[in-house]
């Protein structure tokens, strides 16, 4: 029961997030003027006759009020409005656009749980040997890296010379999973190992350090005493507790990974939430932009939700409440 | 040297102190930050980074007089000297372009100089907003507590957890991309870190006896956060600030990268690699070398900065000279092995340096 009333309380809570951030984002269209807009997309030799039209049009002459009521009852039906351009709706264009995104965000957040975990536990347990020196200096720099450098660099010391000698599989751009799921983990691996890269170092460096410290406990020394094999105690008594502020972290990294999500769709042109939001940019489509912002949003919501649940599961002292 | 000053340096360095107190006298008036600094230079590699920085704004700063050298403005191409018969940029060392020439005839090389000038300005200028608005909002939430705590430790929280590409993509499509807004975005982002740490050391400083002592006298609550306990964070606050320069520069590219930043004809690191994309097959130098530039900066950048916290807490103690962090019990117990073969000059510490000026 406890659970459910958590939970119950974290939805409404992150619904009431979400109207804010909706909210904000909606206010956004009116921080230029409506008749600057109406010219933009009349084009430059528009008559004011064809601009009011366009005003009228798009509903930009009603009361902001009115506006925001239509706003939020569209929301509530789950319509995000409609593109300024073509009067497709957004909630179809960017439903269009989701298999890149997730495609790229389950492998992504995949590899570097596994090589950020992975490398810290090894570096833990061996502590000052060479693997773990050649994994500080490696951490080091992944932390240096902006992640659309990763993703260039990757594109001239991988992509090309593999195109240039005949070797197709590994490919940018984005197949569908409906292509052959090879085809797809081609086009995907660069996107994938560029999104983890950085992430990968944070997590490598913060596993490290908690391990060790976990690892100095004297309940470890109980465990150890007791006659368990060292592996048993590393995985079992130290993992386990180390990785209670490592998902911690994974709930403020939610936000980050958007971040990353919108950079390395653009680098390898993936298409996807991301690519798209920032070329409606040059084209000065609002009602796209912001509906990328709400899901954004609902997702860095949804997100932190699930880790604080993995975080009680993981962490029998951690109380949902 | 302030009450406050002793009261860090006893906490920070009571071992150090202590050994140097029963040594020479001479040494005895030494500030916290006077051990720093002896500190800091005995780390090769952080002092390596802290030249590579100097170097790094020297060249920004001195790029006019490189184009004096080259005779190529950063913002003029050069369609007859710095393209191939296809169109393609030059390659490094032709014509007098000393790293090449970008996609329409550019000079690379200088270009990459003006670059420089804006990603370390954003960098610097976004930090130091950063460290103001956080000292101010940290020390507010923590001192205070209650209500006004809730409140900015709530809004601490959701600025850390807020994607900022998100934030950038809607002031860049309603304001249009530029550099103030760049600053903005990075700037509005830059002081929730800083300002958890600080509400954090607050918390635990405002409970000192001090701190009763000058409420006893009268002081009121800003002069007791100014005095009293800012000179306490300083230290911390400035090995975050540190850290965060090469955040806020990699910020910048990204934003300049995706088109949301500074707009071309402007140089920048980020939008010169963007516009680099065309000529991945033909021109390695074109992404290469604003690559490298700005890998080398942010990691001088990160060097120096672990040195500085190494450097300000001689408890930690590291793998290597570039180490890491603080090591957990089971790395403390080796520290003597370190300290004898010398390799570890931070932990030594009843080392007394020789009587040279600091």
């Amino acid at each position: 029961m406890a659970i459910l009333g958590f939970l119950v309380r974290r939805i409404l809570t992150g619904i009431v997030v979400v109207w804010l951030v909706a909210t904000g984002a909606f206010f956004l269209f009116f921080a230029r003027p409506v008749a600057t807009v109406a010219h933009q997309l009349a084009g430059r030799a528009a008559t004011p006759q064809v601009i009011n039209e366009v005003i009228s049009n798009l509903g930009l002459n009603q009361p902001i009020m009115v506006q925001y009521w239509h706003f939020l009852d569209g929301l509530l039906h789950g319509n995000l409005g409609y593109s300024y351009y073509n009067q497709e709706a957004v909630t179809t264009m960017l439903k269009q656009d989701l298999p890149p995104t997730i495609s790229l965000v389950v492998g992504g957040v995949i590899l570097w749980l596994v090589v950020g975990l992975t490398v810290g536990i090894i570096s833990a347990t061996r502590a000052r040997s060479l693997f773990d020196r050649t994994s500080s200096v490696a951490v080091l720099i992944g932390l240096s890296m902006p992640v659309f450098v990763i993703g260039e660099l990757l594109i001239l010391i991988v992509f090309v010379p593999l195109q240039q000698h005949g070797i197709t599989w590994i490919n940018t751009g984005y197949a569908g999973i409906s292509q052959g799921v090879l085809t797809w983990m081609g086009h995907m691996i660069l996107p994938w190992i560029t999104l983890a890269t950085v992430q990968a170092a944070v997590y490598t460096r913060l596993m490290r350090g908690q391990l060790l410290d976990t690892m100095g406990e004297d309940y470890i020394r109980t465990a150890r005493s007791k006659g368990l094999s060292e592996r048993r105690v590393t995985f079992k008594h130290g993992v386990r507790s180390a990785l209670t502020p490592v998902v911690s972290q994974l709930g403020v990294d939610v936000g980050q990974l958007l971040g990353g999500v919108v950079v390395v769709e653009a680098v390898f042109g993936l298409g996807g939430l991301g690519q798209v939001s920032v070329e409606a940019i040059d084209t000065d489509n609002l009602p796209v932009i912001i509906g990328f912002v709400i899901i954004a949003a609902a997702f860095v919501v949804a997100a932190n939700i699930v880790v604080d649940l993995l975080y009680a599961l993981l962490d029998p002292r951690v109380r949902i409440a | 040297m302030s009450i406050t000053g002793i009261e860090a340096a006893s906490q920070e360095a009571a071992a150090g102190e202590s050994a140097l107190d029963t040594g020479a006298a001479k040494i005895q008036g030494r500030s916290q930050w006077q051990l720093t600094w002896r500190r800091l230079r005995q780390d090769k590699v952080a002092m390596a980074a802290l030249v590579v920085i100097l170097v790094i704004v020297l060249l920004a700063i001195f790029a006019p007089v490189f184009v004096s050298f080259t005779h190529h403005p950063p913002n003029i191409a050069y369609p007859n000297t710095g393209e191939d018969a296809a169109g393609n940029p030059v390659a490094p060392g032709t014509n007098g372009f000393w790293l090449g020439t970008d996609g329409t005839g550019r000079d690379l090389f200088i270009r990459i100089l003006y670059g420089a000038r804006i990603s370390l300005f954003v960098g610097f200028f976004t930090t130091f907003v950063g460290v103001v608005a956080g000292l101010a909002v940290g020390l507010m939430a923590g001192y205070f507590g209650g209500f006004v705590d809730t409140v900015l430790a709530r809004f601490t929280d959701a600025v850390l957890a807020f994607p900022y590409i998100v934030l950038a993509l809607a002031l860049a499509v309603v304001l249009g991309p530029s550099l103030t807004v760049i600053i903005g975005v990075i700037s509005f982002f830059s002081w929730a870190a800083i300002a958890r740490i600080v509400r954090g050391q607050t918390l635990s400083i405002k409970e000192k006896e001090y701190i009763e002592a000058a409420r006893s006298l009268g002081a009121g609550p800003f002069r007791i956060m100014i005095f009293d306990i800012l000179p306490n964070l300083l230290a911390p606050v400035l090995v975050l600030a540190t850290l965060y320069i090469p955040t806020a520069i990699v910020f910048e590219a990204t934003l300049s990268y995706l088109g949301l930043g500074i707009q071309p004809p402007t140089a920048s690191w980020g939008n010169i690699l963007a516009d680099a994309q065309n000529f991945y097959s033909t021109s390695w130098w074109y992404v290469v070398f604003p690559a490298l530039v700005l890998l080398i900066t942010t990691l001088a950048f990160n060097l120096l900065g672990d040195g500085v916290r190494d450097a300000m807490d001689p408890r930690t103690e590291r793998v290597f000279a570039a180490g890491r962090g603080r090591r957990g019990r089971k790395g403390r117990e080796k520290r003597q092995v370190l300290a004898e073969d010398g390799s570890d000059a931070a932990h030594a510490a009843p080392y007394v340096p020789p009587a040279e000026g600091s």
